[in-house]
């Protein structure tokens, strides 16, 4: 491994010294840190493709990359070329016009791109796609499937199989699932990875038609489902972080995991031996439409105000070709955007499949335009309900309540 | 009329002064100046847009969601600076009596209660957080090995017990602050004067109410001032506990944390308002230097020079 890099990093050092006067250098910034690595072999096979440009990578902590960002850029000492937000996210820096404008002339693949990838990365109010999407993320239930193979266990249809199979995982001693709610965003990454087929496509076109808001039954029932099916989170679950979930899951001390597909390839750094399977869960009744909750991640793009536009351009053609939506598949284990794209790792193959039958995660894709969101006002209350502080009623009505302060047709 | 002639001494003077004013001007002065400026100005993400006068300040305090977030955030750090308030001062002034006595293993113990503070806020709030797990954390672990299994609680995930368990493990972790400073006050309390107290009287209690609080008033001012600066700047240990949203739904939230949700945005919001954070940032800042000063004014007062 570390040889590799030795070698990755001479031959870099080679191309950089050799590299003619009139090179164009381009700066990249990243959060995904751990993938590092990878990015490098990226960017050396753009590089030996491109002779003459060269890219430099830089990763910051997730966490504080939208300020990191956000303030270069507002400083301008922003990089060339960046990895940007989906959604609001993006609205952030596309708004105050730090990026620039792409279209299917200047980067022609997009064209092909799934208009709901392509969606993530537009800005609303003046309809341009500023970046170039690079992965979806699914969530659902990931399950350890040693658990279920021992225990004689099968995928559930129906949520009535969920709870009966929850149990009888209980009862042989191992906890069902491992998530807990002490970490606010996982409050809602429960309520997509588990109740989507509850809540059901036609709730969400209702809700888009301004016909519908979350004080609707079809999502008061989801919440109800999600306070029950939550019976069986471990012990304490409302005090137990994020990490800690994962530790669970990974550990292979709980069976089942709610949460989105980055978390699979972190099970497998966490044990290499583990076992997994995923699935949809299930509707009340068999014959409703099995559904997980989609969304786009973030995309790659280029600065306005670069001094190479020509450079940076070459490389958003890069990333959205099938050449790199493969790399990015088989080496990130995240499901690519580009379309085309297959996959080494069968289940991610299955994620691209279950994508098909999809409700957004809501809140981020639509309610993270105002204040307060979406997303906080759902985090606080399913906190609440869980611990037995309101009830689903009156979870979803403070929701439509919260938002009505910035969402329009909530407002009559 | 005096006149700064710029040669010898003079010329000297200006040449030494000048470098350290350039720099507080640019790197203290500046910045607090750019932030004040900001509050007063509409922004689109990061762009800067109209000058809008005090409506920043006026969104923050009166316009709901966040007049009410603003009022949340406001008495937890008032919940904060009281509880520390006995937790840290409190504690750490009968530590420092009790050291200053010289109890048997006072010198332990010195060391023992000094060492926390030397430890990072990172690893504190880390350290916390594994004792406080519900199902592994030592916390609950001894609560049912000692057959109290009913006050095993999850600590960080009840709006009641959550801020609780931040305030408990500040106070852990800077109690040794306090008790070094009194301890140190106590330590300058002259001979004679104890000396004099012991022909008086044998009880401990006089003693402390009559002669060491009032001439450890020095060391009470700087610590007094000190925690309510802390409290009210408070933002590492909920960061790290208890995350961005103060959660559980905002049970941990603190000025600190709210504002940097609110100038920089955080996963779960996606907006970003330089213009409301400023406006908070320079309220934080007003509110703690006025009542800074009147504190330390008043406790000022009351100090006995020896």
């Amino acid at each position: 491994m570390s040889k590799t890099i030795i070698r990755m990093g001479a031959a870099l050092g080679a191309v950089l010294i050799t590299m003619p006067a009139l090179s164009q250098e381009l700066t990249f910034w990243s959060w995904r840190q751990e993938d590092r690595a990878q990015y490098e072999e990226f960017i050396g096979a753009f590089e030996a493709a491109n002779p003459g440009i060269t890219v430099n990578l830089e990763t910051f902590e997730a966490a504080n990359y939208n300020t990191i960002l956000s303030t270069a850029l507002a400083g301008g000492t922003g990089p060339d070329l960046m990895m940007v937000r989906a959604y609001g996210g993006l609205e952030n820096v596309a708004s105050a016009g730090y990026l620039m404008p792409l279209d299917t002339q200047k980067v022609p693949a997009l064209a092909d791109f799934a208009p709901t990838a392509l969606a993530a990365e537009t800005m609303r109010s003046d309809e341009t796609i500023y970046a170039v999407p690079f992965a979806s993320q699914t969530q659902l239930v990931i399950y350890n499937k040693t658990v279920f193979d021992d225990l004689g266990l099968e995928e559930p249809q129906t949520w009535d199989e969920l709870v009966a199979l929850s149990q009888a995982i209980q009862e042989a001693g191992i906890m069902p699932f491992a998530n807990g709610t002490a970490t606010a965003w996982q409050n809602e990454t429960i309520v997509g990875g588990l109740t989507s087929s509850i809540i059901g496509k036609d709730f969400y076109e209702a809700l888009k038609a301004g016909e519908a808001d979350f004080s609707d039954p079809r999502y008061v029932e989801a919440l109800t489902k999600l306070k029950e099916i939550s019976a069986f989170f471990p012990e304490g679950f409302i005090g137990l972080d994020y990490p800690s979930a994962q530790q669970l899951f990974g550990s292979g001390l709980a069976a089942m995991f709610v949460g989105g597909s980055y978390e699979l390839a972190t099970f497998k750094t966490m044990n290499p031996e583990i076992e997994m399977g995923v699935f949809a869960a299930p509707g009340l009744a068999a014959e409703d439409e099995k559904l997980v909750a989609l969304y786009y991640d973030g995309g790659y793009a280029a600065n306005a105000n670069t001094q190479h536009p020509e450079a940076a351009l070459a490389f958003l053609n890069y990333v959205a070709s099938l050449e790199f939506g493969q790399a990015f598949a088989n080496t990130l284990n995240n499901v690519s955007t580009v379309p085309g794209v297959t996959f080494d790792d069968p289940l991610l193959q299955e994620i691209s499949e279950l994508n098909a039958s999809s409700i957004p995660y809501m809140m981020l894709v639509d309610f993270r335009y105002g204040e307060p969101s979406g997303s906080v006002l759902l985090q606080g209350e399913v906190q609440k309900l869980m611990a037995g502080q309101t009830t689903p009623e009156a979870a979803g009505a403070a929701v439509t309540e919260g938002l009505k302060a910035w969402y329009e047709p909530f407002q009559d | 009329m005096p006149q700064l002639r710029l040669t010898g001494r003079g010329l000297w003077i200006t040449v030494l002064i000048a470098p350290p004013l350039a720099f507080v001007a640019l790197f203290i002065v500046y910045p607090i100046v750019a932030a004040f400026a900001y509050a007063f100005y509409d922004w689109q993400g990061l762009m800067r847009g109209d000058f809008v006068g005090l409506a920043n300040f006026h969104q923050v305090l009166f316009v709901e969601p966040y007049a009410s977030w603003t009022r949340n955030a406001f008495t937890h750090n008032i919940i904060v600076f009281f509880a520390l308030m006995v937790l840290q001062n409190g504690v750490g002034f009968i530590l420092a009596y009790a050291l200053w006595r010289e109890l048997p293993g006072a010198r332990f113990h010195r060391v023992a209660v000094f060492l926390p503070v030397v430890l990072s806020t990172i690893i504190v709030g880390y350290l916390w957080k594994l004792f406080l797990h519900p199902l592994f954390g030592v916390v609950n672990q001894s609560l049912k090995a000692v057959g109290l299994p009913f006050l095993a609680q999850p600590w960080l995930g009840q709006d009641t017990t959550a801020l609780w368990a931040l305030i408990f493990a500040n106070a852990w972790h800077m109690v040794g602050f306090p008790t070094l400073v009194f301890l140190a006050g106590m330590q300058r309390i002259p001979g004679e004067i104890l000396d004099a107290v012991r022909m008086e009287t044998e009880s401990e209690w006089v003693k402390i109410t009559k002669i060491v609080w009032p001439l450890v008033a020095p060391s009470a001012t700087v610590v007094f001032v000190l925690l309510f600066v802390g409290a009210f700047n408070w933002f590492e240990l909920p960061y790290i506990m208890a995350g961005l949203d103060g959660s559980p739904y905002g049970s941990t939230d603190v000025l600190g944390l709210y504002f940097y949700r609110t100038a920089f945005g955080n996963v779960s919001a996606g907006q970003q308002n330089f213009g409301l954070g400023s406006a908070l940032a320079v309220l934080i800042f007003v509110f703690i230097a006025a009542v800074a000063s009147v504190i330390t004014v008043r406790l000022r007062a009351r100090e006995i020079q020896i």
